[in-house]
């Protein structure tokens, strides 16, 4: 008897078998919104980001990321209790300097409300950050608190999304389980096309961008 | 899913009657009409990545088999598991096994049309088991008991007001004096809803819009979220696709991905696209232990070797319905199976049959909008074309229309007899016009003239004016 698997697969090859099949597309155009110096990138990057309702802060210097946290939280009038990956960089940032957070780590529970997570990178064509689960960015920090705060270095700013995965493909031997890009936080247009930010993912995105330095 | 596309005339004049359906569906081609042009301007190599777009669907049909096998292996080595499944009812039955397998009482959906093509929801349900869709739209569709109307709008028919109705009856638990006059509150409500859902289910069922095969890999393009947090939270992962979603490369996925959203929403990017490969890693805190993918042929290979190929590389947008008049004027449920507009047209007649579905692929004056917005390049008048022919061919097209064909072929075979017929024609229909120049009735087009009149010949037929230059 022949399995579900050869059966499918011969069928396919029968009905292909006549024909001239075509070779693999030679090019595959990116838009030049993607090209440009490094500096043009960043402006772009935060000009799209900001267009699909992420927020943004920019600091100096990783010192400064706590702080910067804790004023877009007061701004927003959010409590300060926020879940951070348990990523060494993020373990290491001064959270003393702002004592209003109260700061824990590990995977997203059902009732945390912040998550601070760190960018894998930040793509200027469609201001979208690329993030990726692992050890120490549990996926569930990206999808289900209601505000997710993403720390982004400016040198992890790249023009298009190809460029995000050739980076992604120099740092990691094996694709991460699980890749994303996040473009602005959740919404629909389900009822009557009006858009409503905050659905089932997060309300807020904002993101913490670090001026030439690493997270 | 039960197809009434056998009675497509009495589905569209129902349609065509109802005036909340038509309020809902102007908001789709005011807003298609006004954002579309909009996208284009911002990218102004749209046109150069729809070519590849195109190019990138027809070579990884071309090699089918080959990216089937390579993808199988990728997400095997990943620690997925690949499920053959030829019918609807084969991927049902292996869905349903995996589920038994867990032990699982409630799944939770993301959305995805070929679960609808397959009837999932009604098969898991009828073993005892509790299924929730997420997206928004198809939330909203489960608790009316309706289907979806647009492949990526599914709730595009209904208005505010019926959403908030079905709010109030279904949700009794809550206030009844809620406020529910904002689609805020009722986005909240919905939100607030199926949180215990998503962080409660057993097994999370996503579609794909893509799978690749370099890497094993399920890509999942959504708006809500809900389509992440049903492949993270759940323990069992499981993805339900048709086997033509392949593409061979990450790369590939990246330029189709520049033209998916902007042809099915007008966005530039969804706010999430996700590349699933395989079940949580070592050391990882979250992400489901068990991810499977069931890839589903019920028919597809068959339409691969057929006249229909190019049908195959189509990749959901909805742009082709979002566009077209006819879809515009009568909504998605009145094609009466699961592909509405042009794409249905075309799909529901391979899908049930021709006989169940002649109806459909005349419903369209052949405008050709939907194949100039297509971001894959289909021809679907073409191909609507054939199924013209091939229901003539089959004598399923009404005896009357076979011969009224069949009679002016007879005659405009034969020039010496039919000029000087459409002359005489010309002259009687010039005459009946009158001074107004117009025809309020006509004998066998009655079809035509009682909702408008006919226009009257000015005099003179073609050939006539051709030899007068």
């Amino acid at each position: 008897m022949t399995t579900a698997r050869d059966d499918i697969l011969n069928r396919i090859r029968r009905a292909n078998g006549g024909i001239d099949r075509k070779n693999a597309p030679t090019s595959h155009p990116v838009p030049a919104r993607a090209l440009g110096d490094h500096a043009v990138l960043v402006g772009r990057f935060i000009d799209m980001a900001r267009e699909a309702a992420a927020g943004i802060s920019r600091v100096n210097h990783r010192s400064d990321i706590p702080m910067a946290i804790s004023a877009f939280l007061a701004a927003e009038n959010l409590a300060g209790e926020i879940r951070i990956s348990p990523d060494p960089r993020l373990e290491t940032l001064p959270w003393e300097s702002a004592p209003d957070l109260s700061v824990s780590a590990g995977r997203a529970r059902a009732d945390d409300p912040v998550s601070v997570t760190p960018a894998f990178a930040g793509i200027a064509e469609t201001g979208t950050l690329m993030v990726h689960s692992g050890p120490d960015t549990p996926n569930t920090l990206h999808f289900l608190p209601e505000t997710h705060i993403a720390l982004l270095s400016t040198e992890a700013i790249v023009g298009g999304y190809e460029d995000a995965w050739a980076r992604l493909r120099a740092r990691f031997e094996r694709l991460p389980r699980s890749v994303t890009l996040i473009t602005g936080p959740s919404r629909s247009s389900d009822i009557e096309r009006k858009v409503q930010i905050g659905v089932h993912g997060p309300r807020r995105l904002h993101i913490v961008l670090i001026d030439g330095e690493e997270i | 899913m039960r197809s009434t596309s056998d009675r497509f005339p009495e589905n569209a004049a129902r349609a065509l009657g109802d005036p909340t359906l038509r309020a809902a569906l102007s908001r789709l081609q005011q807003d298609t009409r006004v954002g579309r042009p909009a996208i284009l301007d911002r990218l102004p190599e749209f046109n150069a990545i729809r070519d590849a777009a195109s190019d990138i669907r027809t070579h990884g049909l071309d090699h089918l088999d080959v990216h089937l096998e390579i993808f199988e292996r990728n997400v095997q080595e990943n620690g997925g598991h690949v499920h053959w499944c030829r019918t609807g009812d084969d991927a049902c039955a292996a869905i349903h096994e995996i589920c038994r397998a867990r032990g699982a009482k409630l799944i939770v959906k993301g959305k995805s049309m070929v679960s609808e093509e397959i009837a999932l929801n009604d098969y898991l349900l009828a073993q005892d088991l509790e299924v929730v869709e997420t997206d928004l739209g198809e939330y909203i569709l489960q608790l009316r008991g309706e289907t979806p109307s647009h492949v990526v709008m599914p709730a595009i028919h209904l208005t505010q007001d019926g959403v908030s109705q079905t709010f109030r009856d279904h949700h009794d638990d809550l206030d009844a004096g809620r406020d529910l006059d904002e689609a805020r509150n009722l986005t909240d409500e919905a939100r607030d809803k199926l949180r215990g859902k998503f962080l409660a289910a057993d097994i999370g069922i996503t579609g794909a819009n893509f799978l690749v095969a370099e890497t094993g890999t399920a890509v999942i393009v959504t708006n809500e979220g809900n389509g992440d947090l049903t492949q993270t939270l759940p323990p069992v992962h499981i993805v339900l696709a048709s086997i033509e979603k392949i593409i061979p490369t990450i790369t590939d996925a990246l330029s189709l991905i520049r033209v998916l959203a902007r042809s099915a929403t007008g966005q530039e990017i969804t706010c999430y696209t996700t590349f699933a490969t395989g079940p949580r890693r070592d050391g990882d805190l979250d992400g489901p232990e068990e991810f499977h993918v069931v890839l589903l042929d019920n028919g597809r290979a068959d339409l691969l070797g057929g006249e229909f190929r190019d049908i195959l590389r189509c990749i959901r947008c909805g742009a082709c319905q979002s566009v077209c008049p006819v879809y515009g004027a009568i909504g998605g449920h009145a094609y009466g199976w699961v592909y509405g507009g042009p794409i249905g047209a075309v799909l529901t007649p391979a899908f049930i049959g021709l006989e169940g579905a002649r109806d459909l692929p005349e419903a369209s004056s052949l405008c050709g909008a939907c194949a100039d917005v297509c971001p894959v390049k289909i021809p679907i008048p073409d191909l609507l074309r054939r199924w013209r022919r091939r229901s003539h061919g089959q004598k399923l097209s009404p005896p009357r229309a076979r011969w009224g064909l069949a009679l002016w072929a007879w005659f405009a075979s034969r020039p010496e007899l039919y000029r000087p017929a459409a002359r005489i024609a010309m002259a009687i229909l010039h005459w009946a016009g009158g001074r107004q120049g117009r025809l309020h009735r006509l004998p066998f087009a009655r079809g035509w003239t009682v909702s408008r009149d006919f226009p009257a010949p000015e005099g003179g037929t073609f050939m006539d004016q051709w030899r007068a230059k």
